[in-house]
């Protein structure tokens, strides 16, 4: 199955009803491609998404999926994965799911890094209950549905993954189709927890951070040309990575993610800003506990013989004999 | 006051949270249990650290309790507090051992006894005419027959420290709960051998420890002998024949050994009490044997705690969360989650006293039509509750089996009472347990489609099964699994789900939704959860004086089984509830589902679990046509 995937084998015949020019679209590409080009059997992956436009990606992936609750798509599909290590899991949500409603879980997932990928897909608006303000909106801006001006700041999500311990963290641009497979395919294969903050337009209620404004049209160069915000890291020698397990090294990676995560208006920086594997994942330290829990996790344990339990309590029955000394 | 005595001997220990009650109380416990003694053991505490009082009641009969009385024959004391609030409870062939120094203690110096304990006991102390002191105390109930005893125990620790060479008497403050502990024990004229093993297995893990509190306790014990002459006491604790069936055990054990047993992979929690336990025991077990382990996760909220559960039975895993109140009302809308995706998982619910945080460390049953209920819109669930540790062990395993056979949401309800009594109960069988999986398959033939419509329960994938996917949504979904607002579809869709109600009710056995103990009688006591153990006590008891009740006690509360209930009940003249809750929620179910309300309701709300003493009380004053009153509201609680 593997060797043969092809990219319509990641699509389904579902009806897509996302609003025409959406970013969403982009996205939803950028995962399907990247499943292809890593050859990933469709029987391994799960697609989990919170809830909003973003959250109806699955029915359209023709992998597992699983459309869960509003902001609840880690712990959704952090259970999965602890219960059975060996799948694929991909966690897509957006900004309101995941920095709003979901914050709790955005950042204890950090506590644990896990190894999944989570995709946010962040507009600025909450678009499927048309136009409020989400987590990411910065203060004072007023989109066309807004009555008033956004009177709360705008998270940085980028420095708030930091802080959590995420130990990848991503931030791609949904008309960059290419680049955000890439950034995708990066953070798939990542050993650890990966944040992927998919700048991505809503045509429908974001007016401000448009197509357009992303590629700088408002502003041009003595040429006549546009400037455009959207800038790549690596096409600035910036190294994300943190190549040996020193202190020092992981701080000076730390720093520079946070000034450049304080990027934003004249220039926006997409790419990878954050990578560390030196951090052990959370099936490192369960495995230290529990030993063959990668070859026999929870899900895939043989709980019974011929209806019978096959667990063995007798030692512990034992120790609570009321003769037991 | 009725004499308990026929039902064993009620031994109480208190002292300030963090002294070691608890430890002194499953000393004493144990001492029973390998004397092959029955014990039912009842822990209470505050919601604090340090200071607040605690207490442990233990019921030690040679027959088999099931739940405690609220007279008190040995009352074991080494602080001011533990007296003033239970002195007046001891009954009047019963017995203090004290340590002398609570002597000469004002109970105006005590900041932290509450206003019910000291109202009561300066009203009999002025009732004698005596002072506020300890002493005053200890002359009121000497002058009801209570005997007093008092333990030198800082004279004791002095001279075992110089025996010791140990330098620091301070080391050894704890020690005083062993002395006191170990005076009852030579009072009662136990069995030295059962109290030293007892210590030793307490302290398996710290052999200096043991080794230090055996030192205490042999010394208490041969003072104690020579100072008092115990012929004089008619209490008297022996140990029985050795028979080696029992465990003595908690009701929050049972219940983890019960998800192992069951095949539960995954657990998960987030801390609060009294459900913490369980998930904590578990942890400390998670390798169960050589290919089976339970991965125990404490997420960020309870929230997260059923929503991974439900990821985890999404890949296969059977898994479930614990909680009480506060969390479950987290947790309502991924309740739905489950209802709608037909995910298996079970919720361990274990009650304490609401509404918001209310009485966190207390007893209630407040939850009942809140479990049945919780959640919007409408999706199968099965809600059963446990009225004793033995069951717990047994239906935490048919929780899983129900959940997997149905493919719903399972909610087990049991609560704090539960929860924290030890008790002595019989060994449990494993050989008669059985794991059904329902139709969970490892492969599929063909296309697969989740909620094919051609069956009530579908058969179900885990997550990575080979050459097929489904998808699971919140919204209202196809046979796929994919989102659709079609009218005829959803119809078809809530029929599919809401059928397993039917289906549970046709498939569960009679023993599984109720049981009757039938004693020929015309009135009939209905009660659900652990309020079981005090209403059958209770019963025999009445049965004793020559009054017969049947109970009729309920273990699924839904789907609820009305025809087996409206069945059983046909020949009961008189129905009496009895449950731990204002608004007796329990007849709220039996009215909706059979038309019937109870005669009387016998509620308990004040956070203390209900005694078989108290249900003794209000039958027999019901029985015998003094009470009048249709509610009948029960108060004792220290």
């Amino acid at each position: 199955m593997a060797s043969s995937m092809r990219l319509s084998d990641y699509k389904t015949d579902v009806h897509n009803d996302w609003c025409p020019g959406c970013g969403d679209f982009a996205i939803l590409n950028a995962v399907q491609l990247a499943l292809a080009e890593l050859r990933i059997e469709r029987h391994r992956a799960v697609v989990f998404s919170g809830i909003g436009c973003s959250g109806k990606t699955p029915h359209y992936i023709n992998v597992y999926g699983i459309h869960t609750l509003h902001g609840r798509v880690l712990p959704f599909a952090i259970g999965a994965k602890l219960a059975n290590p060996q799948l694929e899991v991909i966690a897509v949500g957006g900004d309101g799911d995941g920095y709003g409603i979901g914050a709790g879980h955005f950042v204890n997932a950090g506590r644990r890094n896990i190894d999944i990928t989570y995709i946010v897909f962040n507009n600025g608006v909450y678009g499927l209950t048309k136009g409020q303000a989400s987590p990411t909106l910065k203060l004072g801006l007023k989109t066309k549905s807004l009555p008033k001006p956004n009177i709360n700041q705008g998270i940085n999500p980028i420095m708030i993954a930091l802080a959590a311990g995420y130990t990848f963290i991503a931030r791609a641009y949904s008309y960059d189709v290419k680049y955000t497979k890439d950034i995708i395919l990066k953070a798939i294969k990542h050993r650890g927890l990966a944040l992927v903050d998919v700048l991505q337009p809503c045509p429908t209620y974001n007016d401000i951070y448009t197509r357009e404004w992303f590629a700088g049209m408002d502003r041009v160069d003595e040429k006549g040309k546009s400037i455009p915000r959207i800038y790549k890291l690596e096409d600035q020698g910036y190294d994300p990575v943190v190549h040996s397990n020193d202190e020092d090294e992981t701080q000076a990676k730390m720093m520079q993610t946070i000034a450049k995560s304080n990027e934003w208006a004249d220039r926006i920086p997409i790419g990878v800003f954050y990578q560390n594997e030196h951090i052990p994942t959370y099936d490192d330290r369960i495995s230290n506990r529990i030993p063959n829990y990668r070859t026999n996790p929870p899900a895939l344990q043989e709980i019974e013989r011929d209806g019978k339990a096959s667990a063995d309590i007798s030692r512990l029955l034992n120790e609570m004999r009321s003769s037991y000394v | 006051m009725i004499n308990m005595r026929r039902n064993g001997i009620s031994w109480v220990i208190g002292g300030p949270q963090g002294s070691g009650v608890d430890t002194a109380a499953s000393i004493f416990a144990k001492a029973c249990a390998l004397g092959n003694l029955h014990i039912f053991g009842k822990r209470e505490y505050h919601s604090n650290i340090k200071g607040e009082h605690s207490y442990f009641t233990i019921l030690v009969s040679s027959n088999h309790v099931r739940a405690h009385v609220d007279t008190i024959d040995v009352l074991a004391v080494f602080d001011t507090e533990t007296l003033f609030r239970h002195a007046p409870y001891v009954s009047s062939d019963g017995m203090i051992v004290y340590d002398e120094s609570i002597l000469g203690h004002s109970i105006d110096s005590i900041p932290t006894i509450d206003s019910t304990s000291r109202s009561r006991s300066i009203e009999l102390l002025e009732h004698h005419a005596l002072g506020r002191d300890t002493d005053d105390m200890l002359k009121a109930v000497a002058m009801k027959g209570v005997k007093t005893y008092s333990i030198p125990c800082n004279n004791i620790l002095e001279d075992i420290t110089k025996k010791r060479n140990e330098p620091s008497l301070s080391k050894l403050t704890r020690l005083v709960n062993m002395i006191i502990v170990t005076a009852s024990v030579a009072l009662l004229d136990y069995n030295y051998d059962m109290l030293v093993n007892a210590i030793r297995y307490t302290f398996r893990a710290r052999k200096s420890l043991a080794d230090m509190n055996i030192e205490a306790a042999t010394y208490t014990y041969n003072y104690t002998k020579a100072r008092y002459d115990v012929d004089e006491i008619p209490l008297r604790l022996h140990a029985r024949e050795y028979e080696d069936n029992t465990l003595l055990i908690q009701g929050n054990q049972s219940i983890a050994l019960g998800k192992i047993t069951a095949g539960c992979r995954y657990q998960s929690y987030y801390p609060i009490t009294p459900a913490s336990d369980e998930s904590e025991f578990l942890e400390a077990n998670e390798v169960i044997d050589e290919s089976n382990a339970i991965l125990v996760v404490q997420t960020e909220d309870e929230i997260a705690a059923i929503t991974s559960a439900i990821g985890a039975a999404l890949a296969g895993s059977r898994a479930s969360t614990s909680t009480s109140g506060p969390g479950f009302s987290l947790m309502a809308e991924a309740l739905g989650w489950a209802g709608i995706n037909e995910v298996p998982v079970v919720v361990t619910l274990y009650q304490r006293a609401g509404p918001s945080t209310g009485l966190p460390t207390r007893h209630e049953q407040g939850d009942l039509l809140f479990a049945v209920h919780a959640g919007h819109g409408e999706f199968p669930r099965i809600v059963i509750a446990s009225g004793d540790v033995e069951e717990a062990f047994y239906d935490t395993i048919r929780a899983f089996n129900y959940a997997e056979r149905y493919q719903l949401p399972v909610i087990h309800i049991v609560d704090k009472a539960l929860a924290n009594s030890i008790v002595t109960c019989s060994m449990f069988d494993t050989s008669k347990v059985s794991i059904d999986r329902g139709r969970l398959v490892d492969h599929i033939d063909g296309a697969y489609k989740r909620f094919d419509l051609r069956d009530t329960i579908s058969p179900r994938i885990r997550l990575g099964t080979s050459d097929v996917v489904f998808w699971n949504t919140g919204d209202e979904h196809d046979e796929l699994g994919h989102i659709t607002e079609d009218p005829e579809l959803r119809i078809s869709m809530m029929d599919k789900r809401m059928k397993k109600l039917e289906l549970i009710l046709d498939d569960l056995s009679d023993e599984e939704k109720a049981i009757m103990y039938d004693y020929g009688s015309d009135a009939t006591i209905v009660t659900w959860g652990s309020c079981k153990g005090a209403v059958l006590d209770a019963i025999d008891m009445l049965r004793e004086d020559g009054i017969r009740l049947n109970c009729l006690y309920i273990k699924l509360l839904h789907p609820f089984p009305s025809q087996l209930v409206a069945n059983m009940l046909r020949s009961t003249r008189m129905l009496i509830d009895v449950e731990m809750n204002h608004t007796a929620q329990l007849s709220a179910l039996l009215r909706n589902s059979i038309q019937k309300d109870a005669d009387y309701h016998i509620v308990k709300y004040n956070g203390r679990p209900i005694s078989s003493s108290e249900v003794y009380n209000t039958l027999k004053g019901i029985m015998e046509g003094k009470i009048k009153d249709r509610r009948v509201v029960l108060r004792h609680g220290v």
